[in-house]
């Protein structure tokens, strides 16, 4: 696999620096359903989190609020100390303007499940829009750059190909190298497996596991248990809401104490 | 072993070009039975020699369900063809005399401007109104819902008599600071509102509140992910609708923009109420004068075509223009594949030859 041989240019091309995540009694109802149910979490600079936990227990809900696609209803999310969404005065939290959400938002890169790379650009050009567009980078540095970034995830030769000629695997590591783009200090990734055949599974595992060594904050919302436990410096455990267990992977999939922890690896490994 | 050499194999009988992505063309004839429709004894190409495969070549399927109709379709196309050009009635001498006349080209000149300038118009405000009602804005979007409701509601023909005849409602239109005598525009109406404006305001504002709903189902029509992921990217909101949902959004709004389009250079029509004399009103004036009814509204229709012709041309390569990224290839322009024929022909003229 070409991403394997990588991982130099890797963390070349993008910037070893991660930051501080940090969650703190984090609400969030839709309606009558109580999705988040006061969520504390803090994530070392430059560490790889999985979060784990069955469907519909908040674990996208959490992500989304991480770069504030999703404002929170009580709590606070905070990347380095600077909270998302938010300006604080004493006890008040005053809401930021779009430009300034917009910013905060270049910090934190995003790779959605169904990829939702922009159909209409070609490879290259949806890596080089947000430089553009939300940096100002002028075109030819974005494009260059872009370039760069390809080559990192093993596309250099995909560049002019639009995302539909692509494979679901190809197209996720452009998703990728167009979070990557905006030299992120976070990365989330939303079950960025899930919507893959077997096979191209391990070519988009291979790739964050580049970035895993790169320097940038990894939290990832998965169902590949063997993977989790390869990667993740942290392994976090929620159900209806809340994060029922967290700590080393060793500990959390290897000896998980909670019952309902058990359960879930049981139905996992089951399946 | 043997299974690669037939896959190969396969391949090869793809015609160049084509991706080899067998499940978005299932059961293919050529996929299967390779020899005259039985798949060989031994289930292995090597038999065939690698110079014998290097020479199979794609016959395309014949259809001949499609080559009946095809056939009784065009007889019935030149029947009615011929029907109407030998019959005299027609006066088809006629329509060629008057249909380079220069009344004529002025009238034709006449529903291009109004079309081209109320149709610019029309489309610029219909995506601002579109824009502004999926604003989040209250105020925004309730104005554009009320300017569509307005425009929609009055009958065209009434809309251009008001603005036509707004020198009588109203004497003079000063646009100045309220309660100050600082006055930045101040004329008469009539000197203002002449046939061509009103013409144009009539067309453009009447086109606006149908062309936002238009666009506006386009933009809806684009997956919500898409605005998603370019948010999570920190691209800014203007560049988000202009660069990423609009463009996708193009492919569903296209297709009934060129409805509107080709229907307004018709619609141009309706301005004879403000005797602004456009290429229907100018034939409708000379067969006023001549009696020669037909032969004159064959004349518009014939430039109607025209127009039609050369607006379904250009609305062919812009739809393709914007199917970039929309689909896996895109088919050849009707130019490429007479070029492709041409060649293939070539090629296979000078084989016979060789
Ligand atoms: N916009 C919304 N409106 C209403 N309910 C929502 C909305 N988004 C999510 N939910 C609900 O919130 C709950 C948690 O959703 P979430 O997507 O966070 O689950 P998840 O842990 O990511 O599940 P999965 O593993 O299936 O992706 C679900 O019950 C879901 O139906
Ligand atoms: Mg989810």
């Amino acid at each position: 696999m070409t991403a394997l041989e990588t991982t130099t240019s890797t963390a070349a091309v993008t910037a070893p620096r991660g930051g501080r995540v940090e969650v703190r009694a984090a609400h969030k109802a839709y309606g009558d359903l109580e999705v988040l149910r006061g969520v504390d979490l803090t994530v070392e600079p430059g560490t790889v989190t999985a979060i784990l936990g069955p469907s519909g227990s908040g674990k996208s809900t959490l992500l989304r609020t991480l770069n504030h696609l999703e404002a929170l209803d009580r709590g606070v999310v905070a990347i380095d100390g600077e909270i998302m969404g938010y300006r604080r005065r004493d006890d008040l939290l005053l809401e930021l303007s779009e430009k300034d959400v917009l910013r905060q938002r270049t910090e934190v890169g995003m790779v959605f499940q169904q990829f939702h790379l922009f159909g209409h650009m070609t490879a290259l050009q949806n890596v080089a829009e947000a430089p553009r567009r939300a940096l100002g980078v002028p075109k030819r540095e974005a494009l260059a750059r872009g370039r760069e970034l390809l080559e990192t995830v093993g596309l250099a030769a995909k560049a002019d190909v639009y995302p539909r000629q692509l494979s679901g695997g190809q197209q996720q590591r452009v998703a990728i190298a167009r979070a990557l783009a905006l030299r992120p200090k976070v990365l989330l990734f939303d079950e960025p497996t899930s919507a893959l055949d077997p096979e191209l599974v391990e070519e988009v595992l291979a790739v964050i596991r580049d970035l895993a060594s790169a320097g940038t904050t990894l939290l990832i919302v998965t169902h590949e248990i063997a993977f989790a436990r390869d990667v993740a410096d942290h392994v976090v455990f929620m159900d209806g809401g809340r994060i029922v267990e967290q700590g080393p992977p060793e500990q959390v999939i290897g000896a998980p104490r909670h019952e309902r922890t058990r359960g879930f690896l049981q139905r996992i490994h089951a399946a | 072993m043997t299974l690669t050499a037939r896959d190969a194999a396969s391949r090869t009988l793809r015609t160049s070009g084509e991706e080899s992505c067998a499940s978005d063309m299932p059961g293919r004839p050529e996929d299967d039975g390779v020899e005259g429709g039985g798949a060989p004894a031994d289930r292995s190409l090597d038999a065939l020699g690698e110079d014998r495969i290097e020479r199979l070549r794609v016959a395309p399927a014949r259809r001949p369900v499609r080559r009946a109709v095809v056939t009784i379709v065009g007889v019935l196309v030149l029947a009615a063809l011929v029907a109407i050009a030998l019959n005299p009635r027609w006066e088809w001498g006629v329509v060629g005399s008057w249909f380079l006349a220069r009344s004529i080209i002025r009238g034709l000149g006449e529903t291009l401007k109004l079309t081209v300038l109320s149709g610019v118009l029309g489309f610029g405000l219909g995506l601002v109104l579109a824009l502004m009602r999926l604003s989040r804005s209250r105020l925004a979007s309730g104005l554009s819902w009320t300017f569509s409701w307005i425009f929609r509601s009055t009958p065209l023909l009434v809309q251009m008599l008001i603005w036509f005849n707004l020198g009588y409602l109203y004497d003079r239109i000063v646009v100045g600071v309220p309660f100050t005598n600082l006055s930045i525009l101040d004329a008469r109406t009539s000197d203002l509102m002449t046939p061509l404006v009103a013409a144009v305001l009539g067309l453009g504002l009447h086109q606006a509140a149908y062309a936002s709903e238009l666009i506006r189902g386009g933009i809806l029509s684009v997956d919500a992910g898409q605005v998603e992921a370019a948010s999570a990217l920190g691209i800014p909101a203007r560049d988000r609708n202009l660069r990423i949902v609009l463009p996708q959004a193009m492919r569903a709004i296209l297709p009934s923009a060129f409805n509107e389009v080709i229907g307004l250079v018709k619609g141009t029509a309706i301005v004879y109420v403000i005797a602004h004399a456009e290429l229907f009103f100018t034939v409708q004036l000379i067969y006023g004068r001549t009696q020669q009814v037909l032969p004159m509204l064959m004349v518009a229709t014939l430039w109607y075509i025209v127009i039609t012709s050369l607006l379904s041309i250009a609305q062919y390569y812009i739809e393709r223009h914007f199917a970039k990224g929309a689909v896996r290839t895109l088919p050849p322009t009707p130019l490429q594949r007479l070029r492709a024929n041409l060649t293939g022909l070539r090629s296979k003229s000078t084989e016979v030859r060789a």
